[in-house]
């Protein structure tokens, strides 16, 4: 029953620039957020606010924590070098004094003194070093080690299973445990070496993959697990596993960001049962209401004045796997979209909560264009049907993804959009795991379309199209592969300004969309829902409460 | 969130079998009636209303089941999202459900798997559970005890997780179609369900041994399998015959929980259970989405019940 | 008799064994590796699945996984969860919920379901009869998962005479509604027993021997039609006990309880033999005892069966 982490894409966006701004634009004015509003600095002290969670699916260590239910609490816990403002998105300097490019492969890092653990010691060089290194070094198996990978001596650290994870092969023990890129200058100052030019890192050190670890982990990393200790805001107090864990203001925090909250619980449910308990004021916060709430938006009688819709950077599309031979077809996959009445579908199964997309990332991000897929992300029944029949497909289309959390609705309703426009049979195939259908995508077996999407992890449009559609890229997981496209890409990240970048990236955008390996569909906001009691909600851009913000009326 | 536990819990109960045996007139009703049990059954239950009624109503179902066709002429999987959840109306009788799909054709086409799942799953879980039921009650000793052992071993398995797993043997086998899926949904509920059925037919049995008529028939020399189905087996029907079609009904809710989790039948079969579990989301916003196949549902159960209950008081000799 | 209870605890072993290594086998047999699902849209690095697949002995044979789990837990320990929670402190915070929620469910269905079936069964056919079978049977072909949502929505969200949804202290007092929904199919099941069960022996001899005798009617009634009809209703109650621990996953999911039961579906969900396994020993074992105890009523309620 732990929706979350399907639901969310399990990457934890860094950064939503402008996704923030635009939806909240009364925030400062004052009074015009619903949730807005000075609190009672007594009750900010006694009460005990609940927010929405779930299980984290490893410890709480920050390199091994990817998916969104560990991910908020390593984010209360820790704080980086960099964080990211709560309303813009935008990184900004948190432990960093400053952090400055000292040569195109170098940065150079000095600290701010005087921050603390939660255990009285203080935050040094060697912390964060020390912290990288664990993450990089591949026997310690971290979820996060590949975002080390642009690191002067990575390789060395990190060595490929040489014949795939299931296979009995162990892969070679590394010749060294440090990467030699990471140069400790003194206490408060250290270098960071890259292999090849590599500015966007400093926007990236916000990121959970990034925060330093006590030398208490290093010591004793089973104690730590136990009660873990971080540099973050809020310190850890204590949790029931699978139900509930709780934290704590951590009064010698040094940042900037310092909440007005005392206390605060993290409640693992399921996430109808969230819903009710959060119209009945018995739990906080929940940063996604359930289909239950779209279904004929209830959720605004339900919860007048304390529920809103955020946009969210993050994009729904629906992958075909061109690795197999029935996919090749290009006019297929181009018939396929054009038979997708997107407005139908986001009007009647998403009320409008959702809008149609038309290219592979979307307007939040700045510089973004919408419109790169053009004609063929149009509801254009004659030209489909055309397409189809050119294309020579047989056979019924089926759709996979698992069923829960409202999938099954919306493919649902695709497929009927696409039946009636092509004439051809289109099912949905659920399937009840979510990692089953991350098994056979990874082992390049799926013979099916399937449901895809993509929570950005910055800010920049090229975090929508690089791990994706770029040849290899980390989560191209359909097997595409364009050169064409490759090269408009590696000229765009080469890009002199950001105007050229954005049109570089927007043409490399619309030749994805000539190929369509995957069909765009919606953006996917959060509803996020509060209690009564709450004031100065809001959510940010990583889809969290922003906890520094946040009061008890 | 999801689940399971209707089926869980539909598989569970375990209908504490000395049921309806603790009654001490079994004892009583002694051999040397000169017509069969059978045929005497039949005869009282021409003549009861109860019967006739129930019987009517699933004639009734099993011609719609057979063909759909003579009673909608619409399309059950035809979509259209300009009619999403429109209440009923003349053109469409039970309204619209969230793809615009017509709820009357799909609660007309639903009949068919609904009643095949229902009726194939509680008729293979009374068979199964039936016959080791009376041969553990039967013989006793070491039989009994392997057999209830067993039993216990299924009985502790959680529903979602036996239902999950040979489901996915199915699904893992490639087979595409309606049916097969059907089969192994019945087969996960058989599974899963027959050792309440075997419980109470053992305690039935149980109690049906230690009769006069019983004894009797021992003490003539008659055989094994003799006593069991010409003595026992009448004698220890009705329980398992009440168990049998209440669970109906609850095997209908497992297989929308199944759906439910997306491992139940999916499109193009229709079914009431996934009806229902379409429109749960949505029961406030278009209750009629739910009433019409969980009202259907209920008239079927009804009509199982009340037959199942007129075909035992008409087996049961005291009782007429 | 003393040979006989002897002789049914030694049988608890295999049993025991049995289930167990079945519940491991087809957690094992879920389909989907437990690590690739971790990181989301995103591939899991392969470094840390086979890490993870390492320190869990997934690569080992089922067989091997299964006696090293047991190994671990005949001494005590219910090992660990992926996330490095212990699985037996999961376990001991929720088997107290759901036992209340058994509890209340089984009380509610027991006072419920035999109130409508001694009444249903005394009067024999009528209005009454009819409307509380047409009443069961809805609670019977409605899955729990509609059923309880309904009831939330009523009576948390539209009436609001209710919290919708239980803290996680789970008190008694919380916990009548999700008993009610939980217990609801089976006091369909008690009901319907009840009925038969009385309507059968409202005809039996000792009643005729009791009314003969000239007892009031109230006697008959409450301790000879009672006492007499009572005994497989309370056999069902009991058995039932165990099934509603374990198989109030749905319900647990729509009133946020923290029991078992989510234990369960999450550990199957995660693929993690470990918790399911956990549970289902805990399971088992009151499965096992319960059903012996039935076993043995037998013999004491009916002299004429006897165990030796």
């Amino acid at each position: 029953m732990r929706r979350p982490r399907w639901l969310a894409a399990g990457v934890i966006p860094l950064t939503a620039a402008l996704a923030i701004t635009s939806c909240s634009s009364g925030d400062e004015g004052g009074g015009e957020e619903p949730g807005a509003g000075a609190g009672d600095p007594a009750k900010n002290e006694s009460v005990e606010i609940t927010v929405f969670g779930s299980e984290p699916s490893r410890p709480l260590v920050p390199g091994d924590t990817s998916e969104t239910g560990g991910g908020k609490i390593v984010d209360a816990l820790f704080t980086g070098l960099m964080d990211y403002d709560p309303v813009s998105g935008e990184a900004r300097e948190a432990h960093a004094e400053s952090f400055e490019l000292t040569s195109p492969t170098e940065y150079t890092v000095k600290l701010k003194k005087g921050w603390t653990f939660h255990d009285g010691t203080e935050v040094k060089a060697h912390n964060y070093i020390d912290a990288w290194n664990y993450t990089a070094y591949s026997p310690n198996g971290q979820q996060h080690a590949s975002f080390m990978t642009q690191i002067k001596g990575f390789a060395d650290v990190h060595t490929p299973d040489p014949d795939g994870p299931d296979a009995p092969q162990q892969p070679a023990t590394p010749k060294a445990k440090e990467m030699s890129g990471l140069v400790e200058v003194n206490d408060y100052e250290f270098k960071i070496q890259f292999t090849e030019p590599h500015a966007i890192f400093k926007v990236k050190t916000g990121y959970a993959a990034f925060m330093p670890m006590p030398d208490s982990f290093f010591a004793d990393p089973e104690t730590w697990k136990k009660t873990p200790v971080g540099n973050g805001a809020f310190k850890y107090v204590a949790r029931v596993p699978d139900q509930e864990l709780q934290i704590e203001r951590f009064d010698e925090y040094e940042g900037a960001d310092k909440p007005k909250i005392k206390k605060v619980k993290f409640v693992f449910t399921d996430a109808d049962a969230a819903y009710a308990a959060v119209k009945g004021n018995q739990l906080d916060f929940m940063d996604t209401a359930p289909p239950q709430a779209i279904a004929g938006n209830v959720w605004e009688t339900d919860l007048p004045g304390r529920a809103k819709a955020y946009p969210v950077m993050a994009v729904q599309t629906m992958s075909f796997p061109v690795y197999d031979p029935k996919y090749q077809n290009v006019d297929f996959r181009h018939a396929v979209s054009m038979a997708i009445d997107r407005e139908a579908v986001t009007k009647t199964i998403f009320e409008g909560n959702r809008e149609p997309l038309s290219g592979y990332g979307m307007d939040l991000v700045p510089g973004y264009e919408d419109g790169a897929c053009g004609k063929w992300c149009e509801f254009n029944p004659d030209e489909a049907k055309k397409l189809f029949a050119k294309s020579g497909w047989t056979g019924p289309i089926q759709i996979t993804s698992n069923a829960d959390n409202g999938h099954k609705e919306w493919i649902e309703a695709v497929c009927g959009s696409i039946q009636e426009t092509l004439g051809v049979e289109c099912t949905f195939e659920p399937v009840p795991q979510f990692s089953q259908v991350r098994q056979a995508i990874e082992a390049r077996e799926m013979d099916q379309l399937y449901r895809s999407g993509w929570l950005a992890d910055y800010p920049l449009i090229e975090n929508f199209l690089n791990p994706i559609y770029r040849t290899g890229g980390s989560s191209n997981d359909n097997g595409y592969s364009n050169p064409e496209v490759d090269a408009k890409l590696a000229a765009a990240d080469k890009a002199e300004t950001e105007e050229e970048a954005y049109q570089l990236y927007h043409e490399a955008e619309e030749l994805i969309a000539e190929d369509m390996p995957a069909v765009p569909l919606w953006n996917t906001p959060s509803i996020s829902c509060w209690s009564e009691r709450l004031t100065n909600v809001r959510l940010t851009p990583k889809r969290e409460l922003d906890l520094s913000y946040v009061e008890v009326k | 969130m999801t689940d399971p536990t209707t089926a869980a819990a539909g598989t569970a109960p375990d209908l504490g079998a000395s049921a309806y045996v603790t009654a001490p007139e079994h004892q009583m009703s002694g051999p040397g009636k000169p017509r069969s049990l059978w045929s005497d059954a039949w005869r009282d239950l021409r003549r009861r209303p109860l019967f006739i009624i129930a019987g009517a109503v699933i004639v009734l179902l099993a011609i719609i089941a057979i063909f759909p066709s003579w009673f909608t002429s619409v399309d059950p999987n035809h979509k259209d999202l300009s009619h999403s959840r429109e209440t009923p109306s003349g053109a469409a009788w039970f309204g619209y459900d969230l793809q615009g799909r017509d709820v009357y054709a799909r609660v007309v086409y639903g009949a068919r798997w609904t009643l095949l799942v229902g009726l194939s799953a509680s008729v293979l879980t009374v068979l199964i559970g039936a016959f080791f039921g009376i041969i553990a009650g039967y013989f006793g000793r070491w039989i009994d005890g392997l057999i209830s052992r067993i039993g216990e071993i299924f009985f502790g398995l959680p529903f979602v997780l036996g239902a999950i797993v040979i489901l996915n043997l199915v699904r893992n086998a490639e087979i595409r179609g309606a049916l097969p899926i059907v089969f192994a949904v019945v087969a996960s509920i058989a599974v899963l369900s027959w050792p309440v059925a075997m419980r109470i037919m053992r305690s039935a049995a149980i109690t049906a041994k230690q009769q006069d008529y019983v004894k009797a028939a021992r003490a003539l020399g008659a055989s094994a399998p003799r006593i069991i189905f010409k003595h026992l087996l009448p004698n220890c029907l009705a329980p398992v015959l009440v168990y049998g079609t209440i669970a109906l009904g609850a095997f209908i809710g497992a297989e929308a929980t199944l759906s439910f989790l997306g491992i139940g039948l999916r499109d193009p079969a229709v079914s009431w259970g996934v009806m229902i579990s379409d429109a749960r989301n949505y029961v406030r916003v278009a209750p009629h989405m739910l009433l019409f196949p969980a009202g259907f549902l209920t008239a079927t159960v009804l009509a199982f019940v009340m037959l199942g209950d007129a075909v035992r008081e008409a087996l049961d000799p005291k009782l007429r | 008799m003393g040979r006989y209870v002897l002789r049914r605890l030694l049988q608890l072993i295999p049993v025991f064994v049995g289930t167990t290594f079945l519940i491991y086998f087809l957690v094992w047999a879920v389909p989907g590796d437990p690590f690739t699902g971790m990181c989301g849209e995103r591939p899991c690095p392969p470094q840390f699945v086979a890490a993870m697949t390492d320190k869990y002995n997934l690569d080992d044979n089922v067989v091997v996984q299964y006696l090293k789990y047991m190994g671990t837990l005949l001494t005590g320990d219910f090992g660990q969860t992926y996330a490095e929670q212990p699985i037996g402190d999961m376990i001991a915070n929720a088997a107290p919920v759901s036992v209340r929620l058994a509890v209340i469910a089984v009380i509610i269905e027991a006072v419920i379901g035999v109130t409508a079936g001694i009444l249903t069964g005394l009067r024999g056919r009528g209005f009454l009869d009819n409307l509380v079978l047409v009443s069961t049977l809805f609670l019977i072909a409605i899955p729990t998962f509609v059923t309880g949502f309904v009831i939330q929505i009523v009576l948390g969200f539209q009436l609001e005479i209710l919290t919708p949804t239980v803290s996680t202290e789970a008190k008694w007092s919380e916990l009548i509604i999700p008993g009610f929904v939980l217990g609801s199919l089976s006091m369909a099941y008690v009901s319907r027993l009840t009925r038969a069960s009385i309507s059968e022996n409202r005809r039996a001899d000792f009643m005729r021997t009791a009314l003969a005798k000239g007892q009031p009617k109230s006697r008959i009634v409450g301790v000879h039609l009672l006492r007499n009809s009572a005994i497989p209703v309370i056999t069902f109650l009991g058995t039932d006990i165990g099934n509603l621990m374990g198989g109030a996953i749905v319900t647990e999911g729509i009133f946020g309880i923290h029991g078992i039961g989510k234990l369960i579906f999450d550990g199957i969900n995660d693929k993690q033999g470990a918790i399911v396994t956990g549970v289902v020993v805990l399971l088992v074992l009151v499965f096992l005892l319960v059903n012996l105890i039935i076993d043995l009523m037998y013999a004491v309620l009916d002299p004429r069966i006897r165990y030796d």
